[in-house]
């Protein structure tokens, strides 16, 4: 007996190292990151990183505030145009829809997640891209597309968040509400929805990070030029896509402006991540 | 209480559900759209040549064998080395641990690794491995990069696996006598198969569509691996550089048809899966 629990002890403590390599995963992806990105960025101040309007790294002029403007805007776009389609779709398929055609729709929706990034690009390219050109003018890659493009691939994210929260409000809550004389509708809008909130502006939060951090579908139809888009209608580099594009033939200095690119990128993604993190835990305590 | 009055919120709600019902059909037709395009253009260009044929000239000729044998190299090494990282991990938050500091801490890191972009694991990749272990573009530091991309989804799917076992199975097998561990082996894990494989499978179909974290540390040089140490181009990297260079449109839908294809069936597989045996349970 002593010898088996010896054993178990040992295992623990096994296991718990192993445990331990998601966070130290995390740890050292986040001291790479730093080790090569910050360290330019000191050299040049962040100042000049963070508000610099030019990026021509062979003249050693690195401003990455064009990009911050291009990811910033993109993501806007992407959740104008995701976030009412994938709230309108999750509570149609929770609360207005025939049991049925949501068991349907559902898996639909949650495969089309499974749909790689490049795909969702290539798409873009072939049919968005010349679509705007035509009809909207400018050269298609454009700020519209990508943002088109992302908030498309965010309405899996978000739809099926949303769905998951929204049922997680207990039926005598609607009941209730019904029972008062307060239509379907009503009950959506003054119950159901305030009670689902923090688990829906969670996966919002979590869409956004997702366009924030997608790189291959953006580089195809944002058109890329790093300077800060005059209208939706111009093209725009994003953090991500910046990396991306020059990383193949970077060197030296450019190299670990890139890593401090990275390092801009990933800051922002953290912050998202922890107030997700923070509304979703907060929506589990109610 | 006019009847107007009662009406008004019923007529609301007649608008709001049709309202509703377009958006909904918006967002399930775009994504149908995609996939109806992809696979219109791309059956007709798959044949068994194909599939057996490396690419010529750049991809404008041949098939795409060596995409595929690259990509399964690649999603077999992430595989290997984030399955028993991932379920130990699980093992150990479900079996072998209270809730406290470290459960939410070791939670906390899997959340933001499953939500930090591509592009980074990317940068991460090259650096380590490509530069400082010198392993070079090649199918080992790729398989690795997507190893700890992947790690998070495989300890989300264990953990719930391993939580959908009824708790009376493990007091019968405490009751006879078995240690913890024999426990774990012995009885939670072959009831969790099931839900561990499900996690696996979708960390394959997530694997097989990386493009971002693959093009800097698995290279894109087009020819057929030979060993770990090999530069080898995936199926969506090849697709990725056939579309956005130009290369050979129809190659492209082709490809594209291949990826969305096996993605769909891994996809469809893994909700089966879950269906039958994480949520049933739970």
């Amino acid at each position: 007996m002593t010898r088996l629990e010896k054993n178990d002890r040992l295992v623990r403590l096994g296991l718990l190292m192993i445990a331990l390599s998601a966070i130290s995963v995390l740890a050292i992806i986040t001291l790479f990151i730093f080790e090569q990105g910050t360290p330019i960025m000191f050299r040049y101040g962040f100042k000049s990183f963070l508000l610099g309007q030019d990026w021509y790294p062979s003249e050693k002029s690195f401003g990455l505030l064009p990009m911050i403007v291009g990811s910033l805007m993109v993501t806007f776009g992407a959740l104008i145009i995701g976030v009412p389609l994938g709230l309108a779709s999750a509570i149609f398929l929770t609360e207005f829809s025939h049991r049925r055609l949501t068991r349907i729709l559902k898996p639909v929706i949650e495969l089309l997640a499974g749909i790689p990034s490049v795909v969702y690009g290539f798409i873009g390219l072939m049919f968005l891209v010349p679509f705007i050109r035509d009809n909207f003018g400018g050269p298609g890659l454009s700020v519209l597309a990508a943002s088109l493009i992302l908030g498309i691939m965010i309405l899996p994210t978000v739809i099926s968040i949303a769905i998951d929260s929204i049922r997680a409000v207990p039926d005598s809550y609607r009941e209730g509400s019904i029972a008062l004389g307060a239509t379907r509708w009503q009950t959506v809008r003054m119950v159901v929805l305030p009670a689902a909130r923090s688990g829906i502006i969670a996966g919002i939060i979590l869409g956004m990070g997702r366009a924030i951090g997608e790189t291959m579908a953006v580089i195809m139809v944002a058109g890329n030029a790093a300077d800060i888009p005059g209208s939706i209608l111009a093209p725009v580099r994003t953090l991500t896509s910046n990396i991306a594009l020059e990383m193949a033939y970077a060197s030296e200095e450019h190299r670990e402006a890139l890593f401090a690119t990275g390092v801009i990128l990933f800051i922002i993604i953290m912050i998202l991540n922890t107030i997700a993190n923070v509304t979703s835990t907060r929506q589990r305590k109610k | 209480m006019g009847g107007q009055l009662k009406l008004q919120p019923r007529t609301e709600q007649k608008v709001i559900q049709v309202f509703m019902y377009l958006m909904t059909s918006i967002a399930v037709l775009v994504l149908v759209f995609i996939l109806v395009v992809i696979l219109k253009n791309g059956l007709p260009q798959l044949n068994l040549e194909f599939l057996t044929k490396n690419p010529a000239d750049m991809g404008r000729e041949g098939g795409i064998l060596s995409t595929i044998v690259a990509t399964i190299f690649l999603t077999f090494i992430a595989l290997l080395v984030a399955t028993p990282l991932g379920v130990g991990t699980a093992i150990y938050l479900t079996e072998y641990t209270v809730e406290s500091r470290i459960t939410r801490i070791i939670r906390f890191g899997a959340e933001c690794l499953a939500g930090i972009p591509s592009i980074i694991f990317g940068l991460f990749g090259f650096i380590l491995f490509v530069n400082k272990l010198k392993f070079g573009w090649s199918i080992l530091s790729g398989g690795l990069t997507l190893a700890f991309m992947v790690l998070p989804t495989i300890i989300r799917t264990s953990e719930e696996a391993i939580k959908a076992v009824p708790p009376a199975y493990r007091l019968v097998s405490f009751s006879l006598g078995s240690t913890r561990w024999q426990t774990v082996t012995r009885v939670v894990l072959p009831s969790a198969i099931p839900g561990i494989v499900t996690g696996v499978i979708l960390s394959i179909g997530r694997s097989i569509g990386e493009t971002a974290a693959v093009i800097f540390t698995a290279g894109s040089a087009l020819r057929m691996p030979t060993s770990l140490f090999s530069s080898s181009r995936t199926m969506s990297v090849h697709f990725y550089i056939l579309a956005k260079e130009g290369v050979s449109m129809p190659k492209a839908y082709g490809t594209a048809a291949v990826l969305v294809i096996s993605i769909l069936v891994i996809n469809i597989v893994t909700y089966y899966l879950m269906e039958k045996y994480i949520k049933r349970k739970s």
